[in-house]
């Protein structure tokens, strides 16, 4: 008889709520009971709300039960939860799960449904038939059918990265590099994260695509520090694609070289901006770069460099593999494709969320979200990381489309949205946007470096009651420069959540007592 | 994953050693470094700039950029709040003075051998809010949660 698969996320959001104890205390009772089961270590399918998800493979299918403490196992035995057993925690089946089946996963596909770090089992569910498509496909074929796609980076800035691969491949130059920004910093967002943990031979594979694809032969992945346990997968994942000839010298005798290098970074959240990452990987301080020269032209090292997010390499091998058609099917506009979504903050059910661009906030909130977590009404919510604007929520209806989020001063960055209930104040908010900037300006440009530390004293006053007349206009005033006169987006774009604010919830910067 | 708090040159130069001793892996080698003692001393920054042939000011520059390389050594548990916006969302702002309560320290301070220090996203956005403890994140804490997170330090640490 074949054991019995069990499985319990090792993803840090699972984990942070105790997957672990689970983990341990389901090979516990298993071993007392005598039963022979397979505990196996999945990725997140990103219901984080339901973590820790606990699975059980019944032939074909796998029945999951939600929100599993480790007090809960004892009783879980007790109702046969190893034949899919009736228990206030199941779930049914994890593919009838709505928040899952109502997705358009094309990304995260793999991610929850495969032993993360299993060469075979990431093979078994069409692991490396990109790379193996690519080789034959030819270079040239393959930065055409991504810039037929329609990808574009899904860092933040939203450029698309076919004729980045193209400027690189054309660019002169010995050595070319492919360096993977994994420095996630957004608050509200951790689909990067998800996937390196529960996926990352896909990021090995992706990279390697994108080596082959613009002559380059060495890759780097910048992985920031907060993620030890990403770091910890994908430091074995390399290994093991080293060992089993995906990575280094002749990959599986295709002539192609490819390897890669992981670097931690070092808490700074600019090193996000990819100029500042690239110094940062030369062993400097994370200071940003004039652009141009632009890092395709000469990036690390004074390489052609490709700089690319987790989550847009990893959004290639499908392209390569179902066609670019069918991913540019995904989408409206300009807005092509898909985006992993993550409903973060104060909201029933956070998680990830991969859809096609084109849905609603109001439906991404509402529908899969549930609402906020307290019950109360939204107030605002927040779109795009840290520089991205408040949106009220009689913008809600705005659909996800990187252009309509132009057109309302707003951004949708690297899909994060963070939900805030009526309870916020908003002008705490603002401050805090120029706290953060003061705190984490690489200090290169005076509108960045001075104007955020303007704009703390600024507000300050403003919730004093100090001249608000007067403090307003000054504030916009910095918001102006600071927008005009930056080197990159942290200084140019912390103004968007402080002006959001000031326009939709300037009743917050009054003092109690005057609302 | 608790840091020792003895630096040693001898370990510090293996990991030097690791990284070839490349300029270019000076974050890197900053990065094991305090992974492994929790700060680089001043003596640290002049042992890797003879090694790296760099001069002094240069591996100052990089050691004072980054949050992460602390030059006095932290306690022996470091606890990480969030500070982030999801976060915030979450209630973590109670959260944080509801820690410097417990602790008896402000955010970057030490006492009873546990350093607070702030932190601006762990990327576990969907369980706010997130506390990181030597290492190792923690998701929906709230007060309650983070006594029981503190007094299992004590716990490890054979009672406090």
């Amino acid at each position: 008889m074949s054991r019995i698969k069990v499985f319990v996320p090792r993803e840090t959001s699972a984990i942070s709520v105790g997957a672990d104890d689970v983990a341990i205390a389901i090979a516990r009772k298993s071993k007392q009971l005598g039963t022979d089961i397979e505990l196996i270590r999945n990725g997140s399918w990103g219901a984080c709300w339901l973590e820790p998800l606990v699975e059980v493979q019944i032939g074909e299918q796998r029945i999951a039960y939600g929100n599993v403490e480790a007090g809960d196992v004892d009783s879980l035995f007790e109702a046969g939860f190893l034949e899919g057993g009736e228990h206030a925690r199941r779930l049914g089946p994890t593919v009838e799960i709505p928040y899952l089946i109502n997705q358009d996963r094309w990304t995260f596909w793999r991610c929850g449904l495969i032993a993360p770090l299993s060469i075979d089992d990431y093979i078994a569910h069409n692991g490396f038939k990109a790379l193996t498509a690519a080789f034959e496909m030819g270079s040239d074929a393959v930065i055409e059918a991504v810039t037929a796609s329609g990808l574009r980076g899904r860092g933040g800035a939203g450029f698309p990265t076919g004729i980045k691969w193209r400027t690189v491949a054309d660019a002169a130059g010995e050595q070319k590099y492919i360096a993977c920004n994994a420095d996630e910093g957004d608050s509200g967002t951790f689909s990067d994260r998800m996937l390196m943990e529960g996926d990352p031979f896909t990021l090995i594979e992706s990279m390697a695509i994108a080596g082959y694809a613009v002559g380059a032969t060495k890759g780097y992945i910048y992985l920031r520090s907060e993620y030890p346990l990403a770091h910890r997968v994908l430091s074995k994942a390399i290994a093991a694609g080293r060992d089993a000839g995906w990575l280094g010298a002749d990959i599986q005798g295709s002539g192609a070289d490819f390897d890669i290098e992981l670097h931690l970074g070092g808490g700074s959240y600019v090193c996000g901006e990819e100029t500042a990452m690239l110094e940062s990987l030369e062993g400097k301080r994370g200071i940003v770069r004039s652009k141009p020269p632009l890092p395709a032209i000469s990036g690390l090292f004074g390489s052609p460099t490709v700089v690319n997010n987790v989550v847009t390499l990893a959004s290639v091998p499908n392209i390569i593999t179902l066609g670019a058609d069918r991913y540019d099917g995904f989408g409206v506009n300009r807005s092509k494709g898909t985006l992993a979504f993550q409903l973060a903050g104060n909201v029933k059910r956070g998680g990830l969320v991969e859809k096609a661009f084109g849905i609603t906030l109001r439906e991404l909130i509402e529908d899969f979200g549930g609402g906020t977590a307290t019950g109360r009404p939204v107030k605002a919510v927040q779109v795009g990381g840290p520089l991205g604007a408040y949106l009220p929520a009689e913008q809600l209806d705005t659909p996800l489309d990187y252009e309509a989020f132009s057109e309302i001063g707003a951004m949708i960055g690297h899909g994060g949205i963070v939900v805030f209930d009526d309870l916020t104040n908003m002008a705490h908010q603002a401050r805090f946007a120029m706290e953060f900037c003061a705190i984490e300006s690489c200090g290169k440009c005076t509108p960045c470096r001075i104007g955020s530390t303007r704009g703390v004293e600024v507000i300050d006053r403003m919730i004093a009651g100090e001249k608000r007349d007067e403090n307003y206009d000054l504030l916009v005033e910095l918001c102006d420069t600071m927008e005009d006169a930056s080197l990159c987006a942290m200084g140019g774009m912390t103004p968007y959540p402080v002006r959001s604010v000031l326009k939709y919830f300037a009743e917050d910067f009054s003092p109690p007592g005057e609302q | 994953m608790s840091v020792s708090n003895g630096y040693d040159a001898g370990i510090a130069s293996n990991i030097i050693a690791d990284f070839d001793g490349k300029p270019e892996m000076l974050v890197q080698i900053l990065a094991h470094i305090v992974d492994r003692f929790g700060y680089v001393s001043e003596d640290g920054i002049r042992q890797l700039a003879e090694a790296l042939n760099l001069s002094r000011a240069d591996v100052h520059g990089v050691v004072s950029y980054y949050h992460d390389f602390r030059t006095e050594a932290p306690g022996n548990h470091i606890v990480k709040v969030c500070q982030a916006e999801a976060c915030q969302a979450m209630g973590s702002r109670a959260l944080t003075e509801h820690a410097k309560g417990a602790l008896g320290v402000g955010l970057n301070g030490t006492a009873d051998d546990v350093t607070l220090e702030p932190v601006y996203c762990l990327g576990n956005c969907a369980c706010a809010p997130a506390v990181m403890i030597d290492g190792r994140t923690y998701g929906r804490v709230d007060a309650e949660r983070f006594d029981e997170l503190l007094g299992a330090l004590g716990d490890t640490d054979g009672g406090s």
